[in-house]
C-alpha cells in the first residue's frame, strides 16, 4: 500500500536555513544539511530545499548543500528557486536532488517543463504552482497564478495551468496557496482539491498549516497525494513522528517504521 | 584481502552521486571497507569490477541511448553478467533496461536479459495517481539473499518509488517480490546472478542500505 508522504520544507539562502529550526538538539540550527540529517532520523518521507534567493552567484553554495545532503541523507530530495532552463534542471539531479521543483519558468514558458522531462523523465520534474483566490464572494471559486514568490500576478488560471504542466511533463504538482501561506489556518481545501481533481499527477499541498489536523484535512478533504510543512515541524511544536501518528490515527496510510 | 570494486555505470543518467554515496554507506556500515565504489564510463573497469550496477532516472528510450552512446559498454557488461557471472544489480530504469523492450513514448529494445515488457502502470482504481511515487511496502514471491534480515509485506519496511511505467516478466518465476498499487507492479526481479529493483534502494532509508548491504555479499 501506497503511503501519504509528509514533506518537511527549508528554506535556504545563501547556504543556510533562514528563519532557522529549532527542533531536537541541532548544534547548528541554521545548517540545512544538519537539519535535513535529523528530518532523515525523524522519519521524514521526503525532504525540500527551496532557494529563496535564488541568485545565480550563489549557486554554487545550493550546489553545496544539495551534495553534501546527499551523501548524509538517504531518501529523496527535491530542489526548488531560481530554476530556469534545463541545465539548471540537470546541475542539480548532478549535485544529487532526486526531483527538481520550477515555478516562474513553467509559467512563462511551459516548454521548459517538457524539455526536462523528456530529457530526464516526468517523475523528476515538480512544478510550484503559487495560487491566490480571485474569486469575489458568491462567485465560482477561482485562482490565478502569481510568480516570483507570490509577488506578479499572471491573469493564468491555476486550474488550467495545473492541467497544462500535468500533461506537458510534470510528474507532481507542488500547490501553494499564497492567501494561507504563513497564516497558520490551515491549507486552502478548494484550491488543493480543485487542483488534485483535474490532474492526475500526485499533487503535494502547501501553505498555511497550523496544527495536525490541517495535515490530515489536506488528504481528506484536499485529495493530495502528500503534504508540505515548515513551521509547524522547524520551531518543535510537533515531530515528524506525531504528524504521522496523528493521521494514521485519522484512518489515513502513513508510514510508521 | 584483495579490494573488491564495485563499478556504477555512468552513462549520463541521474543520480549516481546518490548512488555513489549508498553503496559506500552501506559498505563501511556492513564492515567491507575494502569495497572500492567506482562510478565509471569506461569498459575496461566494467571488465575488472567484481560487481556492477546499472542505475537509471529517466525515461526509457533516452536511457538506452545514452548506454549505446559509451562505446563498448554494452559488450563488456554483457560479457562481464552474462558471460563471466558478475553479479549485477540494476536500478529503476537501470532494472527496466534488462527487459526485452521498453514501451516508453517509444519502442525501444532492452537488453533482453529477462524476458518481458516495460509497459505504462494501469492500476485498477483510476483515482489512484500516476507516477507510483511514495514510499510502499513489498510483497514476496519467493526468498532472495537480497532480501535476507529486511521484513517485509505490509507490516515491514517501505521502499522508495517513483515511476510511471514497470517490468512485466513472461515468466513469473523472474519476479522476487511486487507492491500493490491498484494491482501487482513488480518491484523487484532477479535470475541467476542479475537483479533489479524497481524502487531506489539509494533513497530508501533502512531498506535500501540493507539491500545495497546484501548485494555486497550475495555469492550467487
Amino acid at each position: 500500500m501506497l503511503k501519504t508522504r509528509i514533506i518537511p520544507c527549508l528554506d535556504v539562502k545563501d547556504g543556510r536555513v533562514v528563519k532557522g529550526v529549532q527542533f531536537l538538539e541541532l548544534r547548528d540550527a541554521g545548517d540545512p544539511v544538519e537539519s535535513a540529517k535529523a528530518y532523515d532520523a525523524a522519519g521524514a518521507d521526503e525532504l525540500c530545499f527551496l532557494d529563496i534567493a535564488a541568485s545565480h552567484e550563489n549557486r554554487g553554495t545550493l550546489l553545496d548543500v544539495v551534495s553534501r545532503t546527499a551523501e548524509a541523507c538517504f531518501m529523496p530530495l527535491t530542489v526548488g528557486g531560481g530554476v530556469r532552463t534545463v541545465a539548471d534542471v540537470r546541475t542539480l539531479l548532478l549535485a544529487g536532488a532526486d526531483k527538481v521543483g520550477i515555478n516562474t519558468a513553467a509559467v512563462k514558458n511551459p516548454d521548459v517543463v517538457a524539455a526536462a522531462a523528456e530529457k530526464f523523465g516526468d517523475q523528476c520534474i515538480v512544478v510550484a504552482i503559487d495560487a491566490k483566490r480571485v474569486s469575489g464572494p458568491g462567485e465560482t471559486l477561482r485562482w490565478e497564478i502569481f510568480t516570483h514568490g507570490g509577488r506578479t500576478p499572471t491573469g493564468i488560471d491555476a486550474i488550467a495551468f495545473a492541467q497544462t504542466v500535468a500533461k506537458r511533463g510534470a510528474g507532481e504538482l507542488l500547490v501553494t496557496s499564497m492567501d494561507k501561506d504563513g497564516t497558520r489556518s490551515g491549507y486552502d481545501i478548494e484550491l488543493t482539491r480543485a487542483i488534485t481533481d483535474a490532474v492526475t499527477v500526485p499533487v503535494i499541498a502547501s501553505g498555511g498549516v497550523g496544527g495536525l489536523d490541517d495535515l490530515v484535512a489536506g488528504v481528506r478533504d484536499g485529495h493530495a497525494s502528500a503534504v508540505l510543512a515548515a513551521s509547524i515541524f522547524h520551531f518543535g511544536q510537533h515531530t515528524i513522528g506525531e504528524a504521522k501518528a496523528h493521521m494514521a490515527a485519522a484512518g489515513l496510510d502513513m508510514r510508521l517504521s | 584481502m584483495t579490494p573488491v570494486t564495485v563499478a556504477i555505470i555512468d552513462y549520463g543518467s541521474g543520480n549516481l552521486h546518490s548512488a555513489a554515496k549508498a553503496f559506500e554507506r552501506a559498505a563501511r556500515e556492513s564492515g567491507l571497507d575494502g569495497t572500492r565504489i567506482l562510478v565509471t564510463d569506461k569498459p575496461d573497469d566494467i571488465a575488472r569490477a567484481e560487481r556492477i550496477v546499472l542505475p537509471g532516472v529517466g525515461a526509457y528510450a533516452d536511457c538506452r541511448r545514452g548506454l549505446d552512446a559509451v562505446p563498448g559498454m554494452v559488450e563488456a557488461m554483457t560479457e562481464a553478467v552474462r558471460g563471466r557471472g558478475r553479479p549485477f544489480l540494476g536500478i529503476c530504469v537501470g532494472m527496466q533496461l534488462m527487459a526485452s523492450r521498453g514501451l516508453e513514448y517509444e519502442t525501444t529494445a532492452g537488453l533482453d536479459w529477462i524476458a518481458g515488457d516495460v509497459t505504462p502502470i494501469t492500476p485498477a482504481d483510476p483515482s489512484l495517481k500516476i507516477p507510483h511515487m511514495g514510499w510502499n511496502t513489498l510483497t514476496i514471491h519467493r526468498p532472495s539473499p537480497l532480501l535476507d534480515g529486511i521484513p517485509t509485506g505490509e507490516a515491514g519496511l517501505h521502499a522508495y518509488f517513483v515511476h510511471s511505467y514497470a517490468l512485466k516478466p513472461l515468466d513469473r518465476a523472474d519476479v522476487v517480490a511486487h507492491s500493490d498499487y491498484g494491482g501487482e507492479v513488480t518491484a523487484m526481479v532477479a535470475r541467476d546472478n542479475i537483479a533489479g529493483t524497481q524502487f531506489h534502494p539509494e533513497k530508501s532509508q533502512r531498506l535500501g542500505l540493507a539491500l545495497i548491504a546484501n548485494f555486497l555479499r550475495w555469492t550467487p
